[in-house]
């Protein structure tokens, strides 16, 4: 019993002190574990530890909002006007894409093909079965069961779900009127998995089954994928080259706070699913000491954080990108209106 | 030695002893009531803040909230009502594989079980008891939906397909394992334990002379059970039934792994559905605004069911006490 109470005397104690310098932050599942490594490689150099709470994108918004912590986090883009609106400033961190995952019985591994607008067919429910003539047309070679097609989805609201009905909505008209591009919509048909891992384990166990999971959940996982078109009409096989290429030739400034999407890039390699994540931090932050010190830790990532980012799947930002962000955070003032970084 | 001599003999110590009982008597009596009270707060305090939470989407949506069965984050449009159904059509299904089961272990136990038997049975219903739900719903996932995708569903809607009632009941249209009755058979596992043991010690607390007279006019097992067991535990069967369907209609982890999450309304009971209990499990963490709102208003008829279901039973458990 006195041990307990040392030990809890002695955790207090701890944890008094490294909240003092703890930075704070809130929001999506999807970066939080290579946060997490950041922030483990970050403390090691500075002593400065990361408290970033995985409560989901919707919940970092509300957070930062409520001013109750230094950064949010989310993999939707907030709009120009509500980032206006509450006077936040939006940037991006890392990349991750979004593969579809497959279990069809007698495909292998990356050779089925599939096109955005087969897809789309798929998740409304008008392309019903793996042997429908549009999907055979693509697949020469390979043979296809005579079987319903079990479509699996995200249950739970989702950046990733975000990710890849936007993708729906930039290839398929008939989805972008029907459905919409949201962190959840309106499924007509399939079953839904909660989280990365409930997707992937009902794509697992339920047969003739195709759901979307983030690439990182995918390859750690061991699921077949299946390859889409890109815009270029190829079929690239998704890794962080064709990610990165994806990233490579977007235009980072025609939204605000880096917003944009990099669904259906051109470029001869990119992978049409693909997005970026996002922190939000206050302009006018009513203690800059907490936020300076949230940009300090995401400028060192940016510098030295590539090589752990890779590792654990994710894809780092281009250069250039990088310098944009750190330009837009010339925006972010102490009340005096002196920028903190 | 001496001291316990001198309690005995002092006449005067009884009276002086009085005083500080009575004082503690009543403290202790106040803290008691405070414990009673503290309940009562506790369940105000629940109910307020989930009525002004959920108030917004009850003022947007009015009566369709419930009537409703659009649920479109984009348009800020909510209706409860597949998840209504889901989270009664569950709970119901789960009681009609779960209450029979359930009589049959607890008669088996007390009335014709050998010794040797009856004591690894009740220990296992208890072990079953203490599992926690997400392992039913993990083991449902991994273990009991493939099979049952396999073996069930995929035969049975072959040899169901087409004909009427049973045809669109019965019917899975992706036979993915996952459903509304997939849910409702592991909410029966899960609800097994508590209506079979609380029925089990009721049946024990029967005065076995009752049997014994009843066998000893000639009555078969099945009579006795029938005219004299049951009527004697029947409040008791019906307030154990009554918890596990608390248990069912609030289940939250387990469902929402197996039940396929699908916020639609459909006509089978095999496809896949939500309920109350799944969908705010599913969407809390994301929601904003409205939507929030509206979540907290599914809660809040949750509240609302569950205690028209008490309020069912009490007047079950009197009506039968009448008697």
């Amino acid at each position: 019993m006195r041990n307990i109470l040392i030990l809890a005397a002695a955790t207090i104690g701890l944890s008094g002190v490294a909240q003092a310098a703890d930075i704070t932050g809130a929001g999506a599942t999807f970066p939080f574990p290579i946060y997490a490594k950041w922030a483990e490689a970050y403390k090691k150099e500075t002593n400065i530890g990361l408290n970033y709470q995985s409560i989901g994108s919707g919940g970092g918004i509300r957070q930062i909002k409520a001013k109750t912590v230094a950064f949010g986090a989310t993999d939707a883009p907030l709009k120009g006007e509500d980032l206006t609106k509450d006077g936040l400033i939006q940037f991006p961190t890392v990349m991750g894409g979004v593969v579809p995952a497959i279990n069809v019985a007698g495909v292998e591994a990356g050779k089925l093909k599939l096109t955005g607008p087969i897809i789309a067919g798929i998740y409304m429910g008008e392309i019903k079965k793996w042997n429908d003539p549009k999907i055979v047309a693509l697949n020469a070679g390979v043979t296809l069961p005579d079987a319903n097609i079990n479509p699996v989805y995200r249950s739970d609201g989702s950046g990733t779900t975000y990710v890849f009905t936007d993708y729906l909505s930039k290839v398929s008209a008939d989805w972008k009127s029907k459905v919409g591009a949201n962190q959840s919509v309106q499924w007509a048909v399939g079953i839904g998995g909660k989280g990365n891992e409930g997707v992937s384990a009902s794509v697992k166990q339920v047969a003739n089954s195709i759901g979307y999971v983030e690439y990182a959940y995918a390859k750690q996982n061991k699921l077949n994928f299946a390859l889409i078109q890109n815009a270029d009409g190829n079929y690239p096989a998704p890794d962080d080259k064709a990610f990165q290429a994806a990233a490579a030739n977007a235009n980072w400034n025609e939204a605000p706070g880096f917003g944009i999407s990099l669904n259906n890039q051109k470029g001869a390699e990119a992978w049409p699913i693909t997005a970026a994540t996002f922190l939000l931090v206050h302009a006018k932050p009513e203690k800059p000491e907490e936020v300076q010190a949230a940009l300090k830790f995401v400028d060192w990532a940016f510098k030295n954080g590539d090589k752990l980012a890779l590792d654990l799947d994710y894809v780092p930002l281009p250069a250039g990108v990088k310098d944009q962000v750190r330009n837009a955070w010339k925006g972010v003032t102490d009340p005096a209106g002196k920028p903190i970084f | 030695m001496t001291a316990v001599t001198d309690h005995m003999t002092v006449p005067g110590a009884a009276p002086q002893r009085k005083t500080p009982k009575g004082t503690f008597d009543i403290v202790f009596r106040n803290a008691s009531f405070l414990s009673a009270l503290f309940v009562l707060v506790l369940l105000a305090g629940i109910m307020l803040s989930m009525v002004i939470g959920g108030w917004p989407a009850f003022r947007e949506m009015g009566i369709g909230f419930i009537t409703s069965s659009v649920w479109d984050t984009q348009n800020d449009q909510y209706g409860a009502w597949p998840a209504i159904v889901g989270t009664l059509s569950t709970a119901f299904l789960a009681l009609v594989i779960g209450v029979p089961l359930s009589l049959g272990i607890a008669v088996y136990l007390t009335q014709l079980a050998p010794p040797w038997f009856k004591q690894p049975v009740s220990t296992a219903i208890e072990l079953l008891a203490a599992v926690p739900s997400i392992i039913y719903g993990m083991w449902g996932l991994f273990v009991f939906v493939p099979l049952f995708a396999a073996y069930v569903q995929i035969p049975l809607s072959n040899i169901v397909e087409g004909l009427p009632i049973v045809g669109t009941v019965l019917y899975s249209r992706s036979p993915s394992g996952l459903g509304i009755l997939t849910a409702g058979i592991i909410l029966a596992f899960m609800i097994i334990p508590f209506i079979a043991s609380i029925t089990r010690d009721m049946l024990d607390q029967i005065p076995s002379v009752l049997r014994e007279s009843a066998y000893g006019i000639g009555a078969t097992t099945w009579e006795v059970v029938r005219h004299v067991l049951v009527p004697q535990a029947g409040v008791s069967i019906i307030g154990a039934i009554m918890l596990g369907l608390g248990r069912a209609l609030g289940e939250t982890m387990a469902v929402t792994f197996v039940v396929g999450n699908a916020n639609r309304l459909s006509a089978s009971i095999m496809d896949p559905g939500s309920t109350i209990a799944s969908r705010i499990a599913n969407e809390f963490n994301e929601a904003m605004g409205l939507q929030l709102n509206a979540l907290i208003a599914l809660g809040c008829i949750l509240f609302f069911v569950t205690f028209v279901v008490l309020v069912i039973a009490r007047i079950l458990v009197s009506r039968v006490k009448a008697y």
